[in-house]
């Protein structure tokens, strides 16, 4: 379902990495155009 | 030596008149929206209604953690009847006594106050007065008081940024270099808020425990701020401004840096340093982040809720030698994040709970209490960042069934046994776990506790300087 969709990947610290969700989105076939960890704290 | 943890302190000031110069309202207010600005001004809490807030209550010892849960929500609109500023292991400070504190806090004429500006001569705290013998108008320090044309002036100038006491300007802050950003006023008022807040906590820890500045060898400051010039931005040492102004003059000082998992590095230095002989002594102190008030007041105020980030936060915990029934720190069960693991919660968990635990021979439910970041939910659910003590206890539960230590149904029986609601001011490292172990000593003299694990993490990517994250843990047991 993610095959040829472009991607942005917004991680947070407690939950998922922006890192992980990437490499999740492009095993999926995605392309991640921006990834980022955030912290809200 | 075995070292021990001999005593711990939690104070918080309330500076409503300061939330303008935290990061967020600063960049909102500097876009000029004086309506963004008015809000703010009106949803600002007073010191009554700061101190009946139940997690400050439970943050200077008045309450214990668990009695949050059992309590009526939302806490904002749930006062504690005849709340006292005073608590079991903590104060809580007045705006009005923290500006003499902030001018007794400053070597160098940074801060110009006028002749309506408060003096603290009246402090209620037996803590902020001892702070201000010795410094002021009047007598050492630069304290002098500046005429209003005078501060007007340096303001209208653009060197300096008011100081307001409600609507009443009674003072400024001026930077100190034209062209050094790291000596502009906001940060240079951030770094003073943190060694004023810093040495205040270690000052309370101090009194509270009867003991003389001069007997501390030893001062690790976990604080936030990025002290130093352009040449050497975060260059630090606060800890040794702090036990020079807490008149801790024999103690050598310095900084640990790690985010908000500072405090919990700290104390595993601390008590390093005294199992190795180095000193018999040694104090953690972690001064509050002027930079996180207001982070999340935009939320608070759409929701029409108060401005909950309107506290620094300020901690100290005093190391010695165990005896007495002091609680042991046991080196013995460290844990940390190697540089080369993932960030996710998962590996996190595991590196700091389940590998030292497994080291040691221990099970993760042979500890009695886990204090992970105790942020207050009551701020950060609004503003969609989660509930993050929650979210930590249900890692750790989830290692425990993958263990095979407790059953999936369990999950919610270990929470409630072995966590607890967060309790404090998101101030990054102020809630780093460590805001329990006042808790905690309570809880070990009554015998009612054996064990704690602290642990905290730290956001690394935020310098942007790695993709990681970073945490630490170390158990606290008798």
């Amino acid at each position: 379902m993610f095959k040829g969709k472009k991607v942005i990947a917004l991680g947070e610290r407690d939950g998922v990495p922006g890192p992980a969700i990437a490499e999740c989105m492009e095993a999926a076939g995605a392309e991640v155009v921006f990834q980022k960890t955030e912290c809200f704290v | 030596m075995v070292p021990a943890l001999r005593a711990a302190s939690n104070v918080l000031v309330h500076v409503p008149d300061l939330v303008r110069y935290g990061s967020k309202p600063w960049r909102e207010n500097s876009g000029g929206d004086a309506a963004l600005a008015g809000a703010l001004s009106r949803r600002l809490r007073s010191f009554a209604e700061a101190v009946a807030y139940p997690p400050n209550q439970v943050f200077i010892g008045n309450m214990a953690p668990g009695d949050l849960g059992e309590g009526p929500s939302p806490w904002y609109e749930n006062p504690v009847p005849e709340a006292s500023a005073k608590g079991a292991f903590g104060e809580i400070l007045p705006q009005e006594d923290f500006y003499p504190l902030l001018e007794a806090a400053d070597q160098f004429g940074l801060l110009l106050f006028g002749p309506d500006a408060p003096s603290g001569a009246d402090a209620a705290s037996a803590a902020a007065a001892s702070l201000l013998e010795g410094s002021g108008p009047g007598k050492t320090g630069p304290g002098k008081r500046g005429r209003e044309e005078e501060i007007l002036g340096r303001i209208e100038s653009g060197e300096a940024l008011p100081l307001h006491r409600g609507g009443d300007l009674i003072g400024c802050v001026r930077r100190d270099h034209e062209a050094d950003e790291s000596l502009d006023a906001r940060i240079l008022l951030e770094n003073l808020a943190a060694k004023a807040s810093g040495a205040y906590a270690l000052r309370h820890l101090l009194l509270q425990e009867e003991i003389a500045p001069e007997e501390i060898e030893y001062v690790i400051s976990c604080s936030e701020e990025a002290v130093g010039d352009r040449y050497n931005r975060g260059g630090g040492n606060l800890a040794k401004a702090i036990a020079e102004m807490a008149g801790c003059a024999g103690a050598a000082g310095v900084d640990v840096k790690s985010f908000c998992a500072a405090p919990v590095y700290a104390l595993v230095h601390a008590a390093a340093l005294i199992r190795a002989g180095v000193v018999k002594n040694a104090v953690v102190v972690g001064g509050g982040s002027l930079a996180k008030l207001g982070m999340k007041a935009y939320f608070h105020i759409e929701k029409e809720m108060p401005v909950l980030e309107d506290v620094l936060g300020g901690i100290a915990f005093l190391l010695g030698s165990e005896g007495g029934g002091a609680p042991r720190v046991n080196l013995e069960i460290t844990g940390h994040h190697g540089a080369g693991r993932p960030s996710t919660p998962q590996v996190m968990a595991e590196a700091l709970v389940r590998d030292p635990l497994e080291r040691a021979g221990r099970k993760i439910c042979d500890i009695d209490k886990y204090a992970v970041e105790l942020h207050n939910p009551e701020v950060t659910l609004p503003a969609g960042a989660g509930d993050v003590a929650a979210t930590n206890y249900r890692t750790i539960a989830a290692m425990a069934v993958m263990k095979g230590e407790i059953a999936r149904e369990e999950i919610p029986a270990f929470i409630e046994s072995k966590g607890m609601p967060g309790f404090a001011p998101t101030q990054g490292h102020i809630p780093a776990g460590v805001p329990y172990l006042g808790h905690a000593l309570v809880g070990m003299r009554a015998g009612d506790l054996r064990s704690t694990m602290v642990l905290a993490k730290g956001s690394l990517f935020l310098g942007r300087m790695s993709q990681q994250a970073d945490g630490a843990s170390v158990v606290v047991e008798v």
